[in-house]
């Protein structure tokens, strides 16, 4: 399989080739390809994707993983039905 | 670095003022933001366009905005998707009061040639049959209000205004803005100096701090506003539902994800933009007693946003006799994404001194030293 088609985010279905785009055309830190390309922002919040894209940005500028920051986390942890809390703060 | 006019701020209405300019004819544009591209308010939106309002101005800016947004990008030669849907806004009436306001209302938006109409409550349920019927009286509804993409729409007017030849200068803060015998000489940034005699301030949420760094004093406040949204699903309602009252707006966006938000009563002034159980809370409960199905969706996403409250909810556009050269376009209480297309005209008319689009005077900063200004804004979640 070409590098282009290998699927990054499986939520929103971002490929490695899409990510290589953005970079090339000046997007070059994850707060901006989330945006662009929504990338982290589907239903498992970038737990999955998350890494891979901070390594592909830290390749593409030549830097070390660890010194290209995340995406700011934010709730929630995991989905919860709006129902389950409505219900849950009616408890309390 | 020399510059014709500095504008602070890399939002959606920073990106329409450079571009308007640009098309216009200026050269040596360029925009700061301390952060990225939409970092601030613009990428924290709920990306709604309404030209449902209760006064004039804000009617009008809205209503030609949407007419750009129907073509903006063609007009920007843009090649990706905005994601424009014009599926309307319906707004729940849920007081006797909000029944009567809302036929004023609806009267002045057809005398400005908006398409908005009183529609009962059964056929209100024809547009989103999923709403709880018990839970509203009447509601208001204008088929051309919609919604767009805020990350791709401020993109439109960023690669435009690139190939006219703005200059942009990301994770920039702007630290000082020094003013000698009355008029800007030059802007200072946390990396370098910038030569300039004029000034736009767009900095959203910030709007009040740049105007102070050049001793401008602005009368706003920024105000955490929060929102979320779930996970999405196969298309379920066409329109956003709004209630004032009882303060909610929710959509479905072209993704399939429903986006929600309602105001926090009490909220500071300030620049927090945590996340609070307060809201979650209050949210989960609101839209499980007015859309119940989108109850059972997981939320999966939170976050806050400033609005920059001006005193009348009308934005603050224009230059200001405080200092010469320093031009505003803040104050939009929560809706500087939907006008943005007009702020961008009008202040590129006001800088280059041509004629305006539209009338400016309910909009200029001066207003507010009139005593006798009546007009509010009321319709605001």
């Amino acid at each position: 399989m070409h590098d282009d088609h290998v699927i990054l985010c499986r939520c929103e279905d971002v490929t490695l080739g899409d990510v290589r785009r953005m970079l090339a055309a000046g997007y070059v830190t994850v707060e901006d390809l989330k945006r662009q390309l929504r990338i982290g922002m589907g239903p498992c919040q970038g737990t999955t994707c998350g890494l891979l894209l901070q390594r592909e940005v830290a390749s593409f500028l030549k830097k070390s993983p660890e010194d290209v920051p995340i995406a700011k986390a934010r709730p929630f942890v995991v989905g919860v039905t709006l129902k389950a809390i409505a219900e849950a703060a009616d408890e309390e | 670095m020399k510059s014709e006019i500095v504008i602070v701020g890399a939002g959606i209405s920073g990106t329409a003022i450079a571009y308007n300019l640009a098309i216009r004819g200026m050269k040596d544009i360029v925009v700061v933001d301390q952060g990225y591209l939409t970092a601030g308010s613009t990428g924290r939106c709920g990306a709604g366009v309404r030209q449902q309002w209760q006064t004039m101005a804000n009617c009008t800016m809205a209503k030609k905005s949407i007419e750009f947004f129907e073509h903006a990008a063609e007009t920007l030669h843009y090649d990706e998707d905005i994601e424009f849907k014009q599926e309307g806004y319906l707004i729940l009436a849920c007081t006797a009061a909000e029944v009567e306001q809302f036929q004023k209302n609806v009267a002045l938006q057809n005398s400005l040639g908006i398409p908005s109409k009183v529609v009962s409550k059964e056929e209100a349920l024809k547009i989103v049959p999923h709403l709880n019927p018990d839970a509203f009286i009447s509601a208001t509804y204008c088929r051309t209000d919609g919604h767009l993409n805020p990350f791709k729409m401020t993109d439109a007017y960023y690669q435009a205004g690139k190939k006219l030849g703005v200059t942009y200068l990301f994770g920039e803060r702007v630290e000082r803005i020094d003013v000698e015998q009355g008029r800007i000489q030059r802007v200072v940034t946390d990396k370098r100096t910038i030569e300039t005699a004029r000034v736009v301030d767009a900095a959203g949420g910030y709007a009040k701090e740049v105007g102070e760094l050049a001793g401008v004093r602005i009368p706003v406040y920024a105000e955490r506003h929060e929102i979320l949204v779930t996970e999405p699903i196969e298309k379920m309602q066409g329109p956003m539902v709004m209630s004032f009252s009882q303060n909610l707006y929710c959509q479905q966006v072209p993704h399939g994800a429903f986006i929600m938000g309602r105001t926090t009563p009490n909220e500071p002034h300030g620049h927090d933009l945590s996340s609070s159980w307060q809201f979650l809370d209050a949210m989960a409960k609101t839209v499980c007693k007015f859309l119940p199905k989108v109850g059972e969706l997981h939320a999966i996403r939170q976050w806050a946003g400033s609005y920059c409250m001006s005193p009348d909810r009308q934005p603050i556009l224009g230059p200001t006799d405080q200092l010469e050269g320093f031009y505003l376009a803040c104050g939009f209480s929560g809706h500087g994404f939907m006008f943005a297309p007009m702020t961008g005209v009008l202040l590129a008319e006001m800088i280059l001194g041509l004629p305006t689009t539209l009338p400016v005077e309910d909009l200029l900063i001066d207003r507010f030293k009139k005593q006798t200004t009546t007009v509010y804004e009321k319709s605001v979640v």
